[in-house]
């Protein structure tokens, strides 16, 4: 039975809305390297980070755009226009209370205090560059669980923090990690202490509020061994007439035994440039699984990665993609087997509707030397229209005898026969069409917390009812 | 035949039906009152399940001229869903699967969809009733998390039709080649489904190949279809007659075209 329980209020129009800005702290248009320095000093940066910073920045002059492979839309983006730091001040407040009114409204309107009185074990709110909110449940911090702002977790936890900090992702991986890794605010640190299970999601929402403006959060997660923790993000933005960047690092390091979920529902309005790089660790026995919905933004690239570096470790990455009109979603995943024994999964479910555009992409290797790995793969599109386009590049490299792959991959169409039934029984060409998507990505919907859940069913039902009639 | 008035019954005048350049109902007339089992008989071809797909208003006909009346309202422009929810219930030949959306979830939509604005379904009284349905089509409970037609073998895919029926409470029912892939119990079963839901609310029009059907359905009026059109009329004997010796007879009436009787 289906519980309408507190969804997480993200949906297309909730979300486009937005307050005058108040920022105390603008680093202003372009990138120099003045720029970063405007960052650092604001928020007052180790030396190490300083010096971090600016080598990335050259890293990102010195690399190409990835046109060769990727969308040419990419080409739309002038970094010259974009502002890479706007905040109101670089501390997270505590208290909801404390939080100024303008942002407290514009989360408020998205349900965020609501949502972490019922389920969460902890929320951070970052509204453009920085963390405005950031609050552990009293139990879950006595535990040892830190979880705060990536600024405050590498100047108050540097053993930890500089250890794996772009460790999983170098800043060298593309373009937009170098990026991210030069102009990066905001984002979350949390640590998990062995063998502390956290019962309950920790949660970060991310707000552009912002014309021309370029987020670029930096999260870092690490499970020490034998500990369990489930992560949610949410992003949305309003409606801009110019192009928007987010442009996000996240790295997660999954210790010993240890079980790490990430869970995005990524709804960025039609204008956001979403390009994100996600990778994970999992060592020995750990596991690293990613959930993945995309369903707002104007082009999506983003490819959730495992690298399973300890025996018996598992990666897995379930994603769901929709395509609008107009928007590209270009996602899959990354697996990488490093031991023996290891096993990944990856199921891909993406929809294309109008004239929206699904990409898969997956890359899978398996060196020759291990032993016993296996990985499966499972994409399968669904096309709403004739118009409606998908393409799949698996890319699967598996050496060696004592591994196994199995790969799946299905591209079907709602047909009419299936919505005249539908429409028989009294639903509307909308209703029947949604629940024919739902149907689609139920399977993979039934592995989600039922927060998230509703909400997915939610977003799939308001998408398509602008896309038919 | 007495007159029914037209606020109750489902009455079809001078149909004519094309797909492509085609003509499959060349004018056809026909009234179903509420309270009443119709069975229109015919051979292959005869321009049957068309009639029932236009009844509910599949996309791919086209009316070129006639009219369908329910309860005196022409439903001719309505939308198939709008149909639908004004009572009027196909029973497919060759119902749809939906993969991955629940018997359970599927019929509360469809249930839902019939309610006001506003008002939401109660879980609790739906289940209830759900069940009670299905004890009465002799289905397992664990019918309702299976996903709508997928996978499922003849008969259980009309036991779902004939479900769906009983939890929609249509004005009127069309029941397409309802026996067809079923074995002699499922027949049973399923027919007394249908009759359950005989009453004076509700008119029923059963379309079958086979006199098998009408052994446990027993109609009020039988209806020989033949080249898109109703070509005789009678009471459920005219069954046995049929069974006894088919259509043939019938099928000569094409080349003398005259105009079809009127039920």
């Amino acid at each position: 039975m289906v519980k309408e329980a507190s969804p997480l209020e993200i949906e297309r129009n909730v979300g486009n809305f937005a307050y005058p800005e108040t920022h105390t702290h603008d680093a202003g248009v372009g990138l120099t390297e003045k720029t970063i320095h405007f960052i650092s000093d604001i928020k007052e940066d180790p030396d190490w980070v300083r010096e971090f910073r600016l080598k990335a920045y050259k890293t990102f002059l010195s690399k190409p755009m990835p046109t060769h492979w990727a969308s040419k839309d990419l080409e739309a983006i002038v970094f010259d226009n974009i502002r890479y730091y706007l905040s109101g001040g670089t501390q997270p407040k505590r208290n909801w209370e404390d939080v100024p009114d303008d942002v407290k409204r514009t989360f408020e309107r998205l349900g965020i205090p609501e949502q972490e009185r019922k389920f969460l074990a902890g929320v951070e709110a970052q509204f453009d560059s920085e963390a405005v909110y950031s609050n552990i449940k009293k139990a879950v911090g006595e535990q040892g669980v830190i979880f705060v702002g990536s600024a405050e977790g590498l100047k108050n936890h540097p053993e930890i923090f500089r250890k794996w900090f772009g460790k999983v992702i170098p800043v060298g991986d593309n373009k937009f990690s170098a990026l991210n890794s030069a102009v990066f605010s905001g984002g979350s640190f949390i640590y998990v202490p062995p063998g502390v299970k956290v019962k309950h999601p920790l949660q970060a929402y991310f707000r552009i509020n912002a014309e021309n403006f370029g987020q670029f959060e930096r999260t870092l997660i690490i499970c020490d061994e034998g500990s369990e923790l489930t992560y949610m993000e949410g992003c949305t933005a309003p409606k801009f007439n110019t192009a928007t960047l987010h442009s996000a690092v996240v790295e997660l390091v999954a210790m010993k035994g240890a079980k790490l979920q990430y869970i995005t529902v990524q709804n960025w309005s039609s204008n956001v440039f979403n390009l994100v790089t996600k990778r994970g660790i999992a060592h020995e026995d750990a596991e690293v699984k990613w959930i993945d919905c995309n369903i707002g933004s104007r082009l999506t690239m983003k490819y959730p990665g495992v690298i399973m570096k300890g025996r018996r470790a598992r990666g897995e990455v379930l994603s769901i993609a929709l395509a609008g009109d107009g928007q590209h979603q270009d996602t899959g995943a990354k697996m990488v087997h490093a031991a023996d024994e290891t096993t990944s999964n990856i199921i891909s479910k993406s929809i294309s509707i109008g004239q929206g555009r699904a990409t898969y992409r997956g890359l899978v290797q398996i060196p020759k030397h291990l032993k016993n790995c296996k990985n499966n793969t499972e994409c399968d599109a669904l096309l709403i229209n004739s118009t409606s386009r998908t393409d799949t590049y698996p890319a699967i490299t598996v050496r060696g005898t004592g591994n196994s792959v199995q790969h799946e991959a299905s591209v079907s169409q709602v047909s009419a026969e299936q919505i005249f039934y539908m429409q028989q029984r009294g639903l509307t060409e909308a209703q029947a069409m949604s629940l024919s998507v739902n149907g689609f990505v139920n399977d993979l919907v039934r592995q989600f917390p039922m927060e998230y859940s509703v909400e997915l069913k939610r977003l799939i039902e308001l998408e398509m009812e602008g896309s038919v009639g | 035949m007495f007159c029914v008035p037209q606020m109750s019954q489902l009455s079809i005048t001078n149909l004519r039906v094309s797909i492509g350049e085609q003509e499959i109902i060349r004018g056809l007339s026909l009234a179903i009152p509420k309270g009443e089992v119709h069975a229109i008989m015919g051979p292959n071809g005869s321009g049957k399940s068309t009639l029932a797909k236009v009844l509910a208003g599949h996309p791919d006909y086209k009316v070129t001229s006639g009219e369908i009346l329910m309860d005196g309202e022409n439903i001719m422009e309505l939308a198939p869903d709008e149909r639908a929810r004004k009572g009027l219930f196909l029973a497919f030949q060759y119902p749809s699967e939906i993969p991955g959306v629940t018997i359970a979830n599927f019929l509360r939509a469809a249930v839902q969809a019939r309610m006001p604005e506003g008002e939401e379904l109660e879980a609790t009284d739906y289940y209830a009733r759900l069940y009670e349905k299905m004890d009465l089509l002799e289905m397992d409970r664990s019918f309702t998390s299976r996903s709508v037609n997928e996978g499922f073998s003849g008969g259980e895919k009309k036991r779902n039709e004939i479900l769906q029926l009983a939890m929609l409470e249509p004005k009127y029912a069309v029941l397409d080649e309802t026996d067809s892939g079923l074995d002699i119990d499922a027949l049973k079963v399923v027919a007394h489904g249908v009759n359950v839901m005989r009453g004076p609310g509700r008119g029923i029009l059963v379309i079958t190949h086979y006199q098998r059907l009408l052994d446990y359905i027993i109609p009020d009026h039988v209806h020989v279809m033949v080249q898109g059109r109703i070509v005789r009329s009678g009471g459920k004997e005219l069954a046995l007659e049929l069974e006894e010796k088919g259509y043939e007879s019938y099928e000569e009436v094409k080349t003398t075209a005259r105009e079809p009787a009127l039920a």
